[in-house]
């Protein structure tokens, strides 16, 4: 049995991944999730579904919320990769963080890094959406366990408080020095 | 000292008598006006920053150094021989360690006896061959390169195929049924029912089967040192996990610590070691290296169990005054080739009403898919559907208001036990979410109709276990700072186990939130916890750690007694307040907490606390009523739940915050279940249609209605210490058949066929309007 989907042998890659150079040793046919989860160990963004139909893998890249598990990490040469492990700085939490805590904006918490992702993006996009505009934006995100309104009361809550708060936060150009 | 006593304890619609050994003596239940600290305060997760950070470690994120990766090649016909397996290939790939099917295999057997490996498969997914590699993807090449050749068998994929009387044999060999004459129950006479109704309605339905569609796929990670075996597993059973790995491996129960610190969701499909998991440890054991096996979310379709589709018959029978005479369920149920699954279809019409004929049955059948499993309220969501159907038509019938029809038949004693219930606040449920819904003005909304939209009601209600009892155990440290380690052999699931545990220590100490450190889903510091099913969870495991956290400061109270100069003074006098150790007779004679332990050194007070008995004679139930408004559009037969309110009473609710979040979770399955989900199977090839989150339709954000959630929320004080009841199965029970209600009060058509999608909708008008043309004719 002839076996050519394996395709060829590891390439040096350059990720540019929470402002952070990385060089990886990967076959081009890995998915940006499976390189940051195993090369790099940011096992933030998890593997729900393989096939973009969950979004717990959901991660910012060049500013857009993108299926890291649909993504081609050999793809992302050259761009601007944004995951979980980016949203808060020490112990500061993004607003959209504090918001799911209080809200009680998750259960099992397996879908909570992609929800939190998706949102922090949808805010940067849009600071104040309505109610209608958020569940629209963040309807590729499943929570199996229904935490629905709870997320939807926290990202409205992040996006009327988080003018009040730091903004940079979840800007890309914070990867590093500040959080010491 | 410990005793052995016995106790009744439900579990998922089976009262078991255990004999339990009891070693605390009776603490009397927090009261209803006791004024409490953490108690029953909306108490955001104490785990809350690992979740949203993304730091929370799941079994999938385990990463240990020079781990293997595992992965099954499974079988692609519902029923086959195969005839000839080849993994030359395979073994020689570079990076493959190992490779195992039924022509070279450990010495194992999975948990029900049978060899993992066989000549014959019966279901698709069934493991024909395991690979353990460097990599997942190393061990995706290999599976490819695994020749086998099959030769089909015919199958039957659903209870009546399976039962016909020419049908092809599930498993060779095997009859078709598992259970023919049905688990069956009985009081009064159906007969005598039937005589004394002046109004009879029967009815039938489907309910589909249902995928769990854990968001974390099963999977398990194990790791030797020596002869120790620690596994990370995604369960709702540590315990239960660490018998099973023992007893399959055949070592000692010692050797064997599981893992399960976060787990994404489980929803009654994680329960003990699976083949997975064997095949995880003895590669591990085989090669030395720990090895992963994490199911794909087309294997998790596959091979992780659903809820079982059951075709149903209900018969209820009524005096005018709508006093029930009869009530009679029938439930056929296929339950996979080797069967599996709770399908206890019968409890709710055993329960839920006062009537003196009821009689139920369920009959079970094989069929070539993997086994069912428990999926959250097993049984009661199937059997609720159909029972509170039934009745919504009986009220149609009757000319009354379906909720005037539940209290007419209210049981204040349990109907099938005769014993009192410890609480039973469903009345109090009804008139709470009847009056925050709005239920007697309920026409006018109903009236308001636009274009071809169409508005209606429906309500339902629902009894359950979630008692919980005996055996649970707890460990509380106290440290030298003054702050406490609680150990608890549960596992938090995502329902908030870690944060309730948290606010009954801190409440019992009188420490700060702050101060008290929860472990669970670790079997090494912890003495056993119960599995998380069948609502248990916090009504078995908090009562122990309220147990052990007195008994901890018995003995920090003994050493105060000596630092106040006060040995002589008997314990009751003093009592904890603020974090100080007070003498009742001279409160001048206090001493703070922390100043006790400093003075401790490295002396550390460890107390254990266990569940006590359950009480005597007494039925320990959760109820609960939802009310839900649809609108359908009768052009496209598109369903649209406008608004949902779930009024339940679980006894003393103690943390609000994670409470409301249980009921949105069983509101929103239950919305997927009553009107998008269904797990499809060709007919022509026995395969699944639907194995993954596309075409199995859950419901995402756009779908969920406005739900409202009130709870009756007064203590259960003879249940147990706390007070309290468990919540994680309740509110899936009632909604789909409040919807289906409210659909028929929409519309006018009963659509008995779940789930509810536009197409079975359609069918309905269209049958519907067939009908009453042919009877003007």
């Amino acid at each position: 049995m002839a076996i050519s989907f394996r395709g060829p042998g590891p390439i040096p890659i350059d990720l540019n991944v929470n402002g952070e150079e990385r060089t990886v040793f990967i076959e081009p046919r890995r998915t940006l999730l499976s390189v940051l989860r195993e090369e790099l160990g940011l096992t933030g963004a998890k593997h729900g579904c393989g096939r973009g139909q969950c979004g717990a893998c959901t991660v910012i890249i060049d500013g857009e919320t993108a299926y890291a598990c649909l993504t081609l990490a050999v793809d992302c040469e050259g761009r601007s990769i944004r995951t979980i492990e980016s949203v808060s700085h020490g112990e500061q939490l993004h607003p959209v963080q504090e918001a799911f805590i209080e809200h009680d904006g998750y259960q099992c918490g397996f879908c909570t890094p992609g929800q939190v992702v998706a949102a922090v993006s949808l805010l940067e996009h849009n600071p104040s959406p309505t109610e209608a505009e958020v569940r629209e934006a963040m309807a590729g995100n499943v929570c199996r366990c229904g935490a629905y309104p709870n997320i939807v009361t926290a990202v409205l809550d992040a996006a009327r408080q988080g003018t009040g708060r730091d903004p940079g936060v979840s800007g890309a150009t914070v990867a590093s020095g500040e959080e010491g | 000292m410990p005793t052995i006593r016995k106790t009744q304890v439900e579990f998922e619609g089976r009262i078991e008598e255990r004999e339990v050994i009891v070693e605390e003596e009776h603490i009397e239940s927090w009261g209803h006006d006791v004024e409490m600290r953490w108690v029953g305060k909306p108490t955001p997760r104490v785990d809350g920053i690992a979740r949203v950070t993304g730091k929370a470690v799941y079994t999938h994120d385990i990463q240990l150094p020079g781990m293997l990766i595992g992965r099954f090649l499974r079988s692609p016909f519902p029923h086959a021989r195969i005839t000839r397996i080849d993994s030359s290939a395979a073994e020689a790939l570079p990076g493959v360690s190992l490779v195992w099917h039924k022509g070279k295999q450990p010495a194992v057997r999975s948990l029900d006896g049978r060899a993992i490996f066989v000549d014959e498969v019966n279901y698709e997914g069934a493991e024909v061959a395991f690979v353990a590699a460097r990599d997942e993807r190393v061990a995706e090449d290999a599976l490819a390169l695994i020749e086998v050749d099959y030769e089909p068998l015919p199958f039957a994929s659903d209870f009546h195929t399976a039962t016909a009387a020419d049908a092809p044999s599930v498993v060779l060999g095997e009859d078709n049924w598992i259970d023919r004459e049905g688990d069956l129950y009985e009081r009064g006479s159906v007969e005598a029912g039937l005589t004394d109704a002046d109004v009879v309605v029967e009815l039938e339905f489907t309910t589909p089967v249902a995928a769990h569609c854990c968001l974390e796929t099963h999977g398990s990670a194990v790791a030797w040192e020596g002869d120790l075996v620690t596994v990370w597993h995604s369960t709702q059973s540590i315990f239960g996990t660490r018998s099973s790995v023992a007893e399959a491996l055949e070592i000692p129960m010692d050797r064997v610590r599981v893992i399960s610190d976060y787990i994404g969701g489980g929803f009654g499909s994680k329960w003990g070691a699976e083949a997975f998991t064997l095949m995880a440890a003895l590669a591990a054991r085989e090669t030395g290296r720990p090895v992963k096996v994490v199911l794909n979310r087309e294997e998790e379709h596959l091979v992780a169990g659903y809820r079982p589709g059951t075709y149903q018959r209900v018969r209820l029978g009524a005096k005018q005054d709508g006093t029930l005479t009869l009530i009679e369920q029938e439930a056929d149920v296929t339950t996979g080739a080797f069967g599996g699954g709770g399908h206890v279809v019968g409890g709710p019409a055993k329960d839920l009403y006062l009537c003196p004929n009821v009689r139920t049955r369920v009959r079970a059948a094989r069929a070539n898919t993997d086994g069912a499993r428990a999926f959250r309220a097993p049984g009661y969501v199937e059997g609720t559907v159909a029972l509170e159907g039934a009745m919504d038509a009986l009220a149609h019938k009757l000319r009354m208001d379906p909720l005037a029809l539940r209290l007419a038949n209210y049981a204040e004693k349990s109907p099938s036990r005769g014993q009192s219930y410890s609480y039973k606040g469903l009345r109090r449920a009804y008139e709470m979410g009847a009056e925050r819904f709005g239920w007697s003005d309920r026409t006018a909304s109903a009236q308001s109709d636009e274009g071809p939209w169409r508005r209606g009601v429906g309500m339902a209600s629902q009894i359950w276990g979630g008692g919980g009892g005996p055996p649970a155990n707890a460990i509380v440290k106290l440290l030298p700072d003054g702050t406490a380690e609680v150990a608890v052999g549960v596992q938090d699931i995502g329902t908030g186990t870690k944060t309730v545990l948290t606010q009954v220590a801190a409440e019992e100490l009188g420490l700060p939130l702050s101060a008290v450190r929860c472990v669970v889903g670790d079997t090494l510091p912890a003495p056993f916890g119960p599995g998380s099913g069948g609502s248990v969870t916090l009504a078995s495991s908090t009562p122990a750690v309220r147990s052990a956290c007195r008994e901890a400061l018995r003995q920090l109270i003994e050493l105060a007694a000596i630092m106040l100069g006060l040995e002589e003074a008997p314990a009751g006098d003093f009592t904890v307040e603020e974090g100080e150790i007070v003498y009742g007779p001279d409160p001048e004679k206090r001493i703070p907490f922390n100043q006790v332990t400093a003075k401790m050194g490295n002396y550390m007070i460890v107390a254990k606390g266990a569940r006590g008995p359950n009480p005597e004679d007494r039925a320990v139930n959760t109820f609960g009523a939802h009310y839900v408004q649809v609108a359908v559009n009768v052009e496209t037969g598109q369903v649209r739940v406008e608004r949902l309110v779930a009024a339940h009473d679980i006894g003393r609710v103690v943390n609000p915050l994670t409470a409301e979040s249980q009921v949105f979770g069983g509101v929103v399955m239950a919305l997927g279940y009553g009107t998008t989900e269904e797990r499809v199977i060709d007919p022509d090839t026995g395969l699944q249609l639907t194995p993954n989150l596309e075409e199995y339709k859950v419901p995402v954000m756009v779908d969920i209605p406005e739900i409202e959630v009130v709870f009756v929320d007064v203590p259960d004080v003879e249940a147990n210490s706390v007070g309290s009841k468990g919540l994680g199965e309740p509110p899936i029970i009632p909604a789909a058949a409040a919807i289906a209600n409210a659909v028929f009060d929409a519309v006018g058509v009963r659509v008995t066929d779940l789930p509810i999608t536009p197409k079975r909708l359609l069918a309905a008008l269209r049958q519907a309007a067939t009908e009453s043309k042919e009877g003007t004719r």
